[in-house]
């Protein structure tokens, strides 16, 4: 950057930034430090009139010694490893697939585009129409095949999986979007080189192609991580936690606190572990996309 | 001889197993328009019925229910009046960031960046207070307000790349010819920064128009968008698969609009910060 771009006396720079940075303190940061501040307290729904009262690690003390709680750590745990594997598993094998260039490939794109785009709440509520025991298609499918049918959403050793399933119908074609972005980025004349010097195309894949995708692989794990422990509206529409516990990952386990069981301190507590979670792993993000950023 | 026919079997695997992934991709959604074009008989049909006789009763039923309309029009309000000053705001934003060097403009940018993730869930308790408290619970303003804020970090990030990429020199001419900041930022930036604003736009309008807990949670019934308004029909008892359908379709509308129009500035967004371009 040349040094005429302004200067540090100038105060527009400070107009320009101003409405953006209130608007990010006033309605993100701040509401996030109260939330954690709400953490040390007891406060009930019922009484958001009164003051809450202090009650110092009372809530972190529940939510440690709570079952519910370990459940859905462990839930939360499977859902995000099984979603962030598979997704990259299948779509980084669809994208080496699909980059030699398949007659239509924008045509392909732009249906692999589809899922990403459609609201969660949609999600949910077609995915369960389609669970559905009695008239769901995807029973039916598998009684053409002559497998029994299942009960994807109500039996407590599948509803997870059905979800898991859901999830990677809805963000396969994401990262299958990034990594085919990723390897159009790795320059032709080493694929070349290692042609010309009598690579196969698995030597190319696993000397080439695979170190110059590391950072890409890497960033769109972290982004899907994220968002897994970010999501909750796909489980709350199709089995609201259930049966059981066993789909209640930390975040609708954060809602349901809050809103059904109505303990407000309790809730923030949970929030603050999952705001550590994912700051830790923002971090890890910012430091990857920072890397060669000029500031 | 024997090479070329391997290639074309090859090939042919290839695009099976393509058409076959992408059908995966699009049975859902199939299904999702379809159930909402079909009579209950036909929707709950095993085996069922590929060929059936179309019928938009569940279209002028939910539109004649009087709260649909409201729904729909708040949707359509908070998602634009989001957009509008999410983008507004990420642009002079980044202008700031990509034009200027000055203190703690750092510390901005990684509060941006940590701002990108926060889950909205974390907001929805303090928010919700912090709301009730200041009286703008229940309106469409709180919620607008919400997702400016929630979308502020994208909108800046990506307009600063854009910004970036335009030659400094054209500010600098236009600055010698007595342009002040401002001036520069409307008559030089904005129009050359138009691909990255629809981006963040189409981004944007995305992510305010699908919200569900936040809407859940800051809204009542004279203020909640289509995605409350379609859980609020899945509890109901006797589940109405045809309506629920057919709102699930109109929510999915703007979706298909921007995939078959805009799919490369979606392709930009999507890699914004993942992948170098």
């Amino acid at each position: 950057m040349s040094s005429a771009k302004g200067l540090a006396t100038r105060k527009s720079p400070y107009l320009f930034i101003l409405p953006a940075f209130a608007i990010l303190v006033g309605v993100l940061v701040l509401p996030v430090f109260s939330g954690i501040r709400l953490g040390f307290f007891e406060w009930a729904l019922r009484d958001i009139g009164k003051d809450p009262e202090f009650v110092g690690l009372r809530n972190f003390m529940d939510i440690f010694r709570s079952e519910n709680f370990h459940t859905s750590i462990r839930v939360t745990l499977i859902f995000t490893f099984s979603v962030v594997v598979l997704e990259l598993f299948i779509g980084t094998v669809l994208a080496l697939l699909l980059e030699k260039g398949v007659p239509g490939l924008r045509f392909f794109r732009t249906i692999f585009i589809l899922p990403v785009m459609i609201a969660p709440v949609v999600v949910g509520v077609v995915w369960k129409f389609m669970y559905n025991p009695s008239y769901g298609k995807i029973n039916y499918f598998l009684q053409v095949l002559g497998i029994e049918p299942v009960g994807w959403l109500s039996d407590p050793q599948m509803a997870l999986i059905s979800i898991i399933i859901t999830d990677v119908w809805q963000w396969t074609p994401f990262v299958f979007l990034l990594i085919l972005a990723g390897l159009q980025g790795v320059p032709q004349e080493l694929n070349d080189a290692s042609k010309v010097d009598g690579a196969n195309y698995l030597q190319t894949l696993v000397h080439i192609k695979l170190p110059c995708l590391s950072n890409v692989i890497a960033v769109t794990a972290v982004l899907r991580l994220i968002d897994a422990f970010r999501g909750l509206v796909v489980m709350l529409i199709m089995t609201n936690g259930g049966p059981g516990v066993s789909t209640e990952i930390l975040s609708l386990h954060l809602y349901k606190t809050a809103f059904t069981d109505q303990r407000l301190g309790k809730a923030s507590a949970i929030a603050v572990v999952l705001l550590m979670i994912i700051t830790l792993l923002s971090i890890f993000f910012i430091t990857r996309s920072m890397k060669d950023e000029e500031l | 001889m024997k090479s070329v026919t391997r290639k074309r079997i090859g090939k042919t695997v290839l695009m099976i197993f393509v058409i076959i992934a992408s059908l995966v991709c699009i049975f859902p959604i199939y299904e999702m328009i379809s159930t909402s074009l079909k009579y209950d008989v036909d929707a709950f049909s095993l085996p069922p019925k590929w060929i059936f006789t179309p019928t938009f009763d569940n279209y002028t039923s939910i539109f004649v229910s009087s709260n649909f309309g409201r729904y729909f029009i708040n949707s359509v309000i908070v998602a634009l009046s989001a957009t509008f000053f999410s983008v507004f705001l990420g642009a002079l934003a980044g202008y700031s960031i990509a034009r200027f060097r000055y203190k703690g403009k750092k510390l901005i940018v990684i509060l941006t960046l940590l701002m990108r993730m926060i889950p909205p869930v974390i907001l929805v308790v303090p928010v919700f207070i912090l709301w009730t408290k200041m009286g703008i619970s229940d309106t469409r303003f709180g919620l607008v307000i919400v997702y400016v804020a929630l979308n502020l970090p994208f909108n800046i990030w990506v307009l600063k790349t854009f910004i970036a990429d335009i030659p400094y020199s054209l500010d600098e001419s236009a600055i010698i010819d007595g342009c002040s900041d401002w001036t520069v930022f409307r008559k030089i930036i904005l129009p050359l920064i138009a691909p990255g604003i629809a981006v963040a736009s189409i981004f944007t309008f995305r992510i305010s128009w699908n919200e569900y807990i936040l809407s859940l949670v800051l809204t009542n019934r004279f203020t909640r968008t289509l995605p409350v308004a379609v859980s609020l029909y899945l509890t109901d008892a006797g589940t109405e698969w045809g309506k629920i359908t057919a709102i699930a379709t109109i929510i999915a509308i703007p979706a298909f609009i921007f995939t078959f129009t805009a799919a490369k500035q979606l392709i930009t967004g999507m890699t914004a910060g993942a992948v170098k371009g």
